[in-house]
């Protein structure tokens, strides 16, 4: 699962009102590089939701991304780099994401998380 | 300018529309205001019935026209006529008369040129072929011939007039054309991504060809951000990716997207064996109750897929014994199992499931986004036809037909976002959600086909004088089949 996903994702148990941002548990982590298309991270930059991913990135062990950003940042070549490597490149490979209002955890195994919910929480 | 569109007889309903969309994407129309669902002009020749293989197109340049014919799937060939006639004499003076200025510059001695003889409902044989092209002499070609890798490429296509015409209505006239090949599909494609060579395959895998023309349809190009959510083996997706798009897809059944059929046969190893760079993501989710946070919305340039319509695979959908209330207590998972807990599913209806598709697009697309998904017909249902689901945040750009049985036929839906998804679109939405839910049994029969497309047929000898006229009066020619 990669870190974009993980931003499009909350938890959306019955009941839950803020299923956003999902907690990471992190049992293996592996890195797979990404051809870097700048049109596509200028894009996304407006959808994403950033803190977020400055803590997702966080958990993963990536802490090179600053704690702001605004799109004046998107023609830093650097900058670009090192979103597109939190958002693209980052894998999480076996784990689990986290309900913050619940504590339910959704796995991760392969690199996909399993977003089904239960009979008793539809 | 007009250019002759000569297309192969296949899926005949999909030719144009494949045209316009490419055209768009190519940028023939000036601006996204006129509604996204504007039309090209097009006419057919003279006596030439709609399915024929030939048309004329109205495209804005020869650069749009050769981008359209090369990405295109269904196009054999867009080409600038230089002359049409019923008979070899009238094609003479129909080239003479087409201007010097057009013709010249194709014939200049230092090019290199090739002339193919082609025919539709007839075979040329060999030497016929030979003799026509000596024919051609009138034309001042001054170049030489190079057959492997021409800089131009000139045909000469006749259709004969005789009855049986390739299953088509007959045409009533010959007709010869002569024109300088634009640009035209590269169906090396298929092959190369056929499913009977690809890893892994389902029982639902969307064919190569269809894939690659859902792809067209939604314009697919390299950057934007595809979304397939009912995944599969990915059999859609990789066509996007093929033209470069990033993909995502999501499915209900965690065996299919995680695990396939072990660790070299599942939906990565298909991208990898096409060397495509791999989807952005995959996830189980349920297409009933989308796991995206809220507030997210126009993320996705286009949202290409083939619900489940319960004919071949039935839809499946979160809740399942739960949703059984009244037959079962509802249902509590015990706490000590909630960790390799395995939720009962239950089955979804075709029109939750359009319901949720359109919800879910309404809201994930960017405007001006396209959703493009197959939609099944009740073939005996006349009134069915123009029954399409619809949306206030769609319109509907394209329907293709394709006959699967006597009994049904699917139809290939290419919509466009043209409005914002309100707060009203969505409280409307979630009340309809609600309405599913509290009478999930009766719209489980209602909101169905299964039961149509395999129950038996109705007694004909009741009615048969009634019957017999209703069959005529339908066109009887394999149309839609090829």
């Amino acid at each position: 699962m990669r870190l974009l996903t993980h931003n499009m994702l909350s938890s959306n148990i019955k009941g839950v009102i803020n299923g956003f941002p999902l907690g990471i548990v992190v049992e293996k982590v592996i890195e797979k590089p990404v051809e870097m298309n700048p049109d596509f991270l200028k894009n996304m930059f407006a959808k994403i939701e950033w803190k977020a991913l400055v803590d997702a990135s966080r958990s993963m062990g990536y802490t090179e991304l600053p704690e702001q950003a605004d799109s004046s940042m998107l023609d830093s070549v650097d900058f670009l780099q090192r979103f597109h490597h939190a958002l693209l490149e980052l894998h999480l490979e076996e784990g689990a994401l986290v309900c913050p209002e619940t504590g339910r955890k959704f796995p991760v195994n392969k690199g996909i998380p399993n977003m089904l919910l239960h009979e008793d929480e539809v | 300018m007009w250019y002759l569109c000569v297309f192969y007889h296949r899926l005949l309903d999909y030719r144009r529309p494949e045209v316009e969309s490419l055209a768009r994407m190519f940028g023939a129309f000036d601006s996204e205001d006129g509604g996204g669902a504007e039309h090209l002009e097009w006419r057919i020749p003279e006596h030439h019935h709609p399915d024929s293989p030939f048309h004329f197109v109205d495209l804005p340049s020869e650069d749009v026209a050769r981008d359209v014919a090369n990405r295109s799937i269904l196009v054999k060939g867009i080409y600038e006529l230089w002359g049409e006639a019923d008979s070899y004499e009238e094609l003479e003076d129909a080239i003479k008369n087409y201007p010097d200025e057009r013709k010249l510059p194709y014939l200049t001695s230092e090019s290199t040129f090739r002339i193919t003889v082609d025919s539709f409902g007839k075979v040329i044989s060999f030497q016929e072929q030979n003799e026509r092209i000596q024919s051609l002499t009138y034309i001042p070609f001054k170049g030489r011939v190079n057959l492997r890798n021409p800089e131009h490429k000139f045909w000469l296509m006749e259709t004969d007039d005789y009855g049986a015409n390739n299953g088509l209505p007959p045409v009533v006239k010959k007709r010869i054309f002569f024109g300088r090949e634009v640009g035209s599909a590269d169906r090396k494609l298929l092959p190369t991504y056929q499913l009977k060579s690809r890893t892994y395959l389902g029982p639902t895998a969307m064919d190569a060809e269809m894939a690659f023309l859902m792809a067209n349809q939604a314009m697919v190009k390299p950057g934007k951000l595809v979304y397939d959510p009912f995944v599969g083996t990915g059999s859609i997706l990789i066509a996007a990716a093929h033209f470069g798009a990033m993909t995502m897809g999501a499915d209900i059944d965690i065996r299919v997207v995680r695990d396939g059929r072990g660790p070299d046969c599942n939906v990565w190893s298909n991208f990898k064996q096409y060397g495509l760079p791999m989807p952005i993501g995959l996830l189980r989710a349920d297409n009933n109750l989308p796991p995206w946070r809220p507030g997210l919305k126009e993320v996705f340039d286009a949202i290409i897929c083939d619900p489940p319509y319960g004919v071949r695979a039935g839809g499946r959908k979160s809740g399942g014994r739960k949703l059984l209330k009244g037959v079962v207590g509802p249902y509590t998972v015990p706490d000590d199992k909630r960790t390799d807990h395995i939720p009962s599913t239950a089955a979804y209806s075709l029109v939750e499931c359009v319901h949720d598709l359109l919800d879910i697009a309404a809201k994930m697309l960017i405007l001006n986004g396209r959703l493009v998904f197959f939609y099944p017909v009740l073939r005996e249902d006349e009134s069915a036809e123009n029954h399409f689901p619809e949306h206030p945040c769609f319109i509907l750009v394209s329907s293709s037909e394709q006959i699967l049985s006597s009994r049904y036929s699917r139809v290939l839906l290419t919509m466009v976002k043209r409005g914002p998804y309100t707060k009203e679109i969505e409280e409307a939405a979630r009340l309809k959600h609600l309405e599913f839910k509290e009478n999930h049994l009766k719209w489980m029969e209602d909101g169905n086909l299964h039961s149509a497309v395999f129950s038996p047929g109705e007694s004909v000898c009741v009615a048969e004088g009634d019957t017999k006229v209703s069959k005529e009066t339908k066109p009887k020619y394999r149309g839609k089949y090829v």
